[in-house]
């Protein structure tokens, strides 16, 4: 597959593995060929040791999953020191999901990782539902999520790559935002808002109540987002949620994406984005006839 | 560093038993999972070939033969996964992968292995594996009622003494299998293996800690990835933090992680 150009970084194939899906990689390590990757995408890396919200964390719905996890991450002293080293040695470009709970949170953590060797771009994550404080609240109103791309870019010369919520009213509003702000790049979707409850005793299940969905139940969602965005900016656009098989990511291509990320089905098999690759290769090679009798993996 | 061997792959069911009116053994063909498997660990499987249900379901391997190459999971229907795997028979493909996660630390002595309902189903592979190191453990088993009770046959021919509850009353003690351990401990202090609900496990805990013994318990928590990835089957760890079922378990020393 031919190489992709994102703002100032090239991917050697434009599948990646998608933020929060693929822990820091070295999880998969044993179970697929991480090389051969367009990119992995790293858990959201926080200032401080972060420990996570209380269990459950994870609910399955009709082909989606639920969850609530909270930024659980060993903190960026450790990710330098422990992961960012074992991650680089696998030869596939890194782009490190920056988390915050303030605008300073997000800009010290991304200056650190600006000198760090190995890291290929950062991805803001202004859209992450499960934390009370930051995350999704940068990235729900466009003059927020400015400033803050605003800030990280002076404090970066790495490819800065944003993160965007699909729960606003009009995504291409923020996708301008973050573009006039100086993003290189806009990703989308992050999880859609959503509960669960128990009908046994009427309580929610999540301790937070709320969780994020993603999954193959969001990829109409996010396929239209995508299509969105991609006719609003200029930017590269990296379109997920629901990437399951080689058509699937064909479908994203067609809505406007120069890349896709796997996430949710990495958690059915391990080798999901690889699929996703082979069956894209197949597909240059030989044509559509090549994914018409193809599975769901 | 790639284990191809004990990754995802497509095993047949070579058996099929409907051990009590909820509850089904499978056992599949796969070789090198019967060798690599310990005590403990679980193997995540595909509950469906469609996108619904979404994710694996983990289950601890009930017993292994490595000269036939087989495993086996017993396990209770408790949603449309378990519903669809316990359709399964003998021919039929199911994707299976692992075993995973960290076992049983077999200690030294005979052991007190404390099982609730479908939980006794790692213990069997436990108790094989004591028997083998020499060690006599013995089974305390709880259940909400006789039925659900049958696979006791599989201890016996064991070998493995065994002592029954139930919370209705009809088979063995009536109440609780914890207070047959109360019971055993004032008697013989030796290292306890458990597998159960939560409540159980806790009183196993609480037992255990008095009685100044060792105690591991195996732990089921909602799972996603199965490697530690997502970080979705958090289960607190005493003193701060998360422990990952999956990665970290699912089997803990008793005193590592707050049970309540």
């Amino acid at each position: 597959m031919k190489p992709v150009r994102l703002a100032g970084l090239t991917l050697p194939n434009p599948v990646l593995a998608a933020s929060g899906t693929f822990g820091f990689g070295e999880e998969y390590a044993p179970w697929t060929a991480l090389s051969r990757l367009g990119g992995i995408v790293t858990k959201s890396v926080t200032w401080d040791p972060l420990e996570g919200n209380p269990p459950p964390r994870v609910v399955e719905t009709p082909a989606g999953l639920l969850n609530s996890i909270g930024w659980q991450n060993p903190g960026l002293a450790v990710f330098l020191r422990e992961k960012l080293p074992r991650l680089a040695a696998y030869g596939v470009p890194i782009i490190v999901n920056v988390a915050g709970f303030s605008l300073e949170d997000y800009v010290r953590v991304a200056a650190r990782l600006d000198d760090a060797p190995g890291v290929a771009a950062l991805e803001l994550n202004i859209s992450c539902p499960n934390v009370d404080e930051g995350g999704m609240a940068f990235g729900t109103d466009p003059r927020q999520a400015g400033l803050v791309t605003a800030a990280v870019r002076r404090v970066t010369r790495l490819t800065l790559v944003v993160k965007l919520s699909p729960n606003v009213t009009d995504i291409a509003v923020m996708a301008r935002a973050v573009a006039e702000a100086g993003a290189d790049a806009v990703s989308l979707i992050n999880t859609l808002v959503g509960m669960a409850m128990d009908w046994r005793t009427g309580r929610p299940i999540f301790q937070r109540v709320v969780a994020g969905l993603s999954g193959p139940a969001v990829k109409p969602v996010a396929l239209y987002q995508v299509w969105q965005v991609a006719r609003a900016v200029t930017l590269p656009v990296i379109g997920m949620g629901g990437i399951t098989t080689a058509r699937d990511a064909l479908e994203f291509f067609a809505a406007g994406a120069a890349a896709v990320a796997v996430g949710t089905a990495n958690f059915r098999r391990p080798d999901a984005c690889l699929r996703v690759i082979e069956g894209l290769e197949r597909y240059d090679a030989e044509g559509p006839q090549a994914l018409e009798g193809e599975e769901e993996p | 560093m790639l284990s191809p061997s004990l990754g995802p792959r497509l095993v047949s069911v070579v058996g099929r038993q409907e051990v009590s009116p909820d509850s089904v053994r499978l056992r599949f063909a796969a070789p090198e999972a019967a060798s690599a498997a310990q005590p403990g660990q679980f193997l995540h499987l595909r509950c469906g070939t469609s996108l619904d249900p979404l994710l694996r379901r983990p289950f601890s391997v009930h017993a292994v033969d490595p000269v036939v190459g087989t495993v086996s999971i017993l396990f209770r229907v408790v949603g449309a996964g378990t519903a669809w795997l316990a359709r399964r028979h003998p021919g039929d493909v199911v994707d299976l992968w692992g075993p995973l996660g960290r076992g049983f630390v077999l200690h030294p002595g005979d052991g007190w292995l404390v099982a609730g309902g479908v939980g006794v189903a790692p213990l069997l592979f436990l108790a094989a594996r004591l028997r083998e190191q020499g060690a006599a453990p013995q089974l305390l088993w709880g259940a909400r009622r006789r039925q659900e009770l049958a696979a006791v046959a599989d201890f016996e021919h064991l070998g493995i003494p065994v002592e029954l509850a139930t919370d209705d009353g009809s088979e063995g003690h009536h109440g609780p299998v914890t207070d047959l351990l109360a019971e055993v401990l004032s008697g013989r202090r030796a290292p306890v293996y458990a597998c159960g609900p939560r409540p159980m496990l806790r009183r196993v805990g609480e037992l255990t800690r008095q009685a100044a013994v060792t105690a591991q318990v195996s732990l089921e928590e909602r799972m996603a990835c199965g490697v530690g990835a997502c970080q979705g089957c958090a289960c607190p760890r005493r003193g701060g933090g998360y422990a990952l079922v999956c990665h970290d378990g699912p089997v803990f020393p008793a005193e590592e992680v707050e049970l309540g």
